[in-house]
C-alpha cells in the first residue's frame, strides 16, 4: 500500500505457489502478498492511504447504509462468475436494495493453507474488475490464513457502505395490499449453474449464473417513478423467489397472490430442476430483484426495468393482498391454486 | 419446456375439468386413492384438486418411499456411519428423516459421521472403488422404481469382487402395500374407508407392468388406472376412474401408455430377481409389519449385504403416540384430523413420516394446501 519499494528476497510465485501460514503471520511475506496482489489489483486513493482504516468523505444530507455478506461457495469458479465477483456484486446489491447508492466496499479474506496462489490471484483480479465495473472501490481489507483442513480454499466477507437520501424509505416492511409485485427477470440460473458444477452431479446445462450488480437498475427504476412509489426492493438470493416473497409478506404483514405463468424460467433451468426434482421458485439468483411498487406506478416501473439490460424480461408476477396469515399463494399454470411456502432446510432432490 | 409443458397446459386442464364435471353422477361421491407420493405431490403442487368436482375426493396413499421407511432402519444406517465409521450414501430426501435420539442423517453428519448424498447407487459404487481403504454402504430405499439400480450395483460389485461395498436394503413392494390397505379392517370389515378405485403408480408400473394390479380389479372389484405423474395425466386418469365407477366396471386401465405396458421391463425384473428375494415380513412406518412386502439380498450376494456383513440387529421404534400417520397412510384420516399437524409437527420439525418428504400427504398439504383450512381475505 505504501509507495516504498521493499527489497523482497524473491517475487511471489503466482504460477505454482500456494498459500502458507506465513502469508497470514503479519510478517514480510504477508506484506508482500498485500502489496503485490491486493493493493495492486484494487488500487484506489482510499486504499492507498495505507492506514489500518480508510478515511471516507460522506456527502452532506445523506444517510449511511451498511451491509455485510460472508461468501462461501463450492465450486469457487462457476459458469458466469466466481467467488470474487460474487462477493462484490452480492454486497453492492444488498446496499442497493434499500435504494441507496453503493459507495465503498471492504473485503476480508480467510485463506486455507495450501490454496493455490494462481487461483487466489484469479479471484482477486475478478474482484477488482467487478469493483471497477460497479464504480465501487474496495477501500480496506484484511487477510488471514487458517491451517489446511480448517477452511474451504477461500472465504470472502465484504461489507458495503452506501448513501441514501433523507426522504427515501424502501423496506421489506412497506408492502401494502394492492401493490404490484414485479420481478426483473428469469429465475434459478445461479443456483442451477453452481449445482451443475458440483462433483456429485456434473451435467452439462450451458446455464450461466446471473450474478450481476443491480445498483444501476435500481437507480433507473427510482428515476422513473415518483419518490415513495417503490415500497420494497429485494434480491431473491438463497432460498429463491419463494423465500424472498415470504420474507416480505411476513415483514409487511400482508399476503401475496402470484400468477405462475408470468414467472420466467429459462428452459434449461426448468429442465435441470425437473431432472433433480427441484422447484425453480426455491433456487438462488444473484442478479434479479423483486420490486413491490404502488399500483399506479407499476407501468412506468416496468418500462424502466425493461429498458435496462438487466431487466429486459421484467414482468409483473402478482399483487400484494390483505392476509393476516401472510400466505404467498399462486394460481398455477394449470388453473389451480397453491401456497408458495418457505423453504424448509436445504432443497433436497426427490428420488421418485 | 418441450415435452413437459404440454402436460401442464391450462386450456387442456379446463377442458378436462369440464369433462369431469359432466361425467360425475350428481347422486353420489367418489373416493380414489392415489398410491404414489409423486401423484400426491403433483396434485398439491399444480393445484389439481381445485379443478376436480367437489364430489371427487382424493385419498393419499402410502406410496412415498421416504415416508414409509421405519425409524429403526435409519437408526441402523446412522449406527453404521457413527459407530463403524463407514461412508454411508443415500438419496437426498432421506437425509432429513427423523430417527431416534433426535438424530437424522443430516444431524449425524454434523456429529462427524461421513454421510453423503448421491443421485444414483452407481455413485456409491464409484466411491467404494476410489476409497478402497474405507467401507462404503449404500442405504437403498424405495419401491420397484429404485430397486433395479440397486440390483445392478450389487451385481457389479460382485463381478468386480469389491471388498468394501455393501447395501443396506430397504426396498419395498407396491402391490403388497395395496393389498394391505384393501385387507385393512377399515376397508374390508367396517367400511369406514370408502375406496372406489386407485390411481396406479407411474414409474413403478414401468418396471412391473400393469399385470400385477389385475387382482385388485378381479378379486376386490376396484378399478385401477395407471397414471403418469403430470397434472393432465392425473386429471385424465381420474376421469377414466369416474367412468369405470359409473359403468360398474372394475378394470386395470392404462392412461400412461407412453411408458407402461402389461409386462413391464423384463430386463429390470430379471436383474431384481437375480439379486433380491422376498422378505417374510417388513416393518412399514405407519402401517406396521406387512407380510411379503419387501425385498432382501439373496444369499449369493451375502458379502454385499450390510445387514449380514455388520450383523445388524433391527429394533422397531414406535412413532409419537398422537401421530396419526398410520391412519393417514391407510387413507382413513386426513392430515388435518391429526392434533400434531401444523402445530408441533411441521416440515422443519417432522414428528411423523408423512411430514418428512414433500411427497408425504401431511407435508404436501402443509406446504401447498393449508390455506384451504384458513380463510384468506383477498385485497
Amino acid at each position: 500500500m505504501s509507495s516504498r519499494k521493499p527489497g523482497y528476497l524473491r517475487p511471489i510465485d503466482f504460477r505454482d505457489g500456494v498459500v502458507d501460514m506465513n502469508h497470514g503471520a503479519g510478517g514480510r511475506l504477508g506484506a508482500q502478498l498485500v502489496d503485490d496482489l491486493f493493493a495492486r489489483a484494487f488500487d484506489n486513493e482510499f486504499l492507498n492511504q495505507g492506514n489500518d482504516g480508510a478515511l471516507l468523505p460522506v456527502p452532506p444530507g445523506q444517510r449511511l447504509v451498511m451491509a455485510t455478506d460472508a461468501h462461501v461457495i463450492s465450486p469457487l469458479f462457476f459458469p458466469g462468475g466466481d467467488i470474487g465477483s460474487l462477493a462484490v456484486y452480492g454486497t453492492v446489491n444488498d446496499v442497493a436494495m434499500l435504494g441507496a447508492q453503493p459507495m465503498y466496499l471492504s473485503a476480508a479474506f480467510v485463506l486455507e493453507e495450501g490454496f493455490a496462489l494462481a487461483q487466489l490471484r484469479r479471484i482477486v483480479l475478478s474482484m477488482a474488475a467487478a469493483s471497477r465495473l460497479c464504480g465501487v472501490p474496495i477501500v480496506t481489507g484484511d487477510t488471514k490464513v487458517v491451517e489446511r483442513g480448517k477452511g474451504d480454499g477461500v472465504f470472502i466477507t465484504t461489507t458495503g457502505l452506501g448513501m441514501l437520501p433523507q426522504a427515501r424509505d424502501i423496506s421489506g416492511a412497506n408492502a401494502r395490499a394492492g401493490d404490484a409485485v414485479l420481478l426483473s427477470g428469469s429465475i434459478g440460473e445461479h443456483g442451477v449453474a453452481v449445482m451443475a458444477q458440483r462433483a456429485s452431479l456434473q451435467f452439462e446445462t450451458g446455464i450461466e449464473s446471473d450474478s450481476a450488480p443491480l445498483h444501476t437498475l435500481v437507480a433507473a427504476l427510482l428515476q422513473a417513478v415518483p419518490e415513495g412509489a417503490v415500497h420494497v426492493l429485494r434480491d431473491p438470493t438463497r432460498g429463491g423467489l419463494a423465500t424472498t416473497l415470504n420474507e416480505i409478506a411476513r415483514q409487511s404483514g400482508v399476503g401475496m397472490l402470484l400468477q405462475e405463468s408470468t414467472i420466467a424460467v429459462l428452459p434449461q433451468v426448468a429442465g435441470a430442476c425437473e431432472l433433480l426434482g427441484l422447484d425453480p421458485l426455491y433456487i438462488a439468483n444473484e442478479g434479479k430483484m423483486v420490486v413491490v411498487v404502488a399500483p399506479d406506478a407499476a407501468p412506468a416501473a416496468l418500462q424502466a426495468l425493461r429498458a435496462h439490460p438487466l431487466g429486459r424480461r421484467a414482468a409483473q408476477i402478482g399483487q400484494v393482498v390483505a392476509d393476516a396469515q401472510g400466505f404467498v399463494q399462486m394460481t398455477t399454470g394449470l388453473g389451480g391454486r397453491r401456497v408458495v411456502d418457505w423453504l424448509s432446510g436445504e432443497p433436497l432432490p426427490r428420488i421418485c | 419446456m418441450k415435452y413437459v409443458d404440454e402436460f401442464r397446459d391450462g386450456a387442456l386442464a379446463r377442458n378436462l375439468a369440464h369433462s369431469l364435471a359432466a361425467a360425475v353422477d350428481p347422486a353420489r361421491t367418489y373416493s380414489f386413492m392415489e398410491f404414489c407420493g409423486g401423484h400426491t405431490h403433483a396434485l398439491a403442487r399444480y393445484g389439481v384438486v381445485d379443478l376436480l368436482p367437489a364430489s371427487v375426493r382424493m385419498v393419499h396413499g402410502p406410496g412415498c418411499p421416504v415416508c414409509v421407511l421405519p425409524i429403526g432402519r435409519i437408526d441402523l444406517a446412522i449406527g453404521l456411519a457413527l459407530e463403524r465409521g463407514v461412508i454411508l450414501c443415500t438419496y437426498g430426501d432421506v437425509m432429513r428423516v427423523p430417527a431416534s435420539g433426535g438424530l437424522s442423517l443430516l444431524r449425524a453428519r454434523a456429529r462427524g459421521a461421513d454421510i453423503r448424498m448421491v443421485y444414483s447407487p452407481a455413485d456409491a459404487l464409484q466411491l467404494a472403488r476410489t476409497h478402497p481403504q474405507r467401507d462404503v454402504v449404500f442405504l437403498a430405499i424405495g419401491f420397484e422404481t429404485t430397486t433395479p439400480p440397486s440390483a445392478l450395483v450389487l451385481r457389479q460389485a460382485a463381478r468386480e469382487g469389491l471388498k468394501n461395498f455393501s447395501v443396506l436394503c430397504c426396498h419395498v413392494l407396491t402391490p403388497s402395500a395395496i393389498t394391505h390397505i384393501l385387507e385393512s379392517p377399515e376397508v374390508a370389515q367396517y367400511g369406514t374407508l370408502a375406496l372406489d378405485g386407485f390411481v396406479g403408480p407411474a414409474h413403478v408400473s414401468i418396471v412391473i407392468g400393469s399385470a400385477p394390479y389385475e387382482p385388485f380389479a378381479s378379486a376386490w372389484h376396484k378399478p385401477v388406472v395407471i397414471s403418469g405423474f403430470e397434472p393432465l395425466d392425473m386429471m385424465q386418469s381420474i376421469l377414466m376412474l369416474v367412468r369405470q365407477v359409473n359403468d360398474g366396471r372394475a378394470e386395470v386401465e392404462n392412461q400412461f401408455t407412453r411408458a407402461v405396458n402389461r409386462e413391464g421391463n423384463r430386463a429390470a425384473q430379471a436383474v431384481m430377481a437375480e439379486v433380491f428375494e422376498l422378505r417374510d415380513s417388513f416393518e412399514w412406518r405407519g402401517l406396521g409389519e406387512v407380510a411379503h412386502s419387501a425385498l432382501k439380498i439373496r444369499p449369493a450376494f451375502a458379502a454385499f449385504d450390510a445387514e449380514q456383513r455388520y450383523a445388524l440387529q433391527y429394533r422397531a421404534v414406535p412413532d409419537h403416540k398422537q401421530c396419526e400417520c398410520g391412519a393417514i397412510l391407510r387413507g382413513v384420516r386426513q392430515p388435518t384430523d391429526c392434533k400434531l399437524f401444523g402445530t408441533v409437527c411441521t416440515p422443519e420439525n417432522p414428528m411423523g413420516s408423512c411430514m418428512v418428504s414433500s411427497e408425504g400427504s401431511c407435508a404436501a398439504h402443509y406446504t401447498y394446501g393449508r390455506w384451504r383450512d384458513i380463510p384468506v381475505v383477498a385485497a
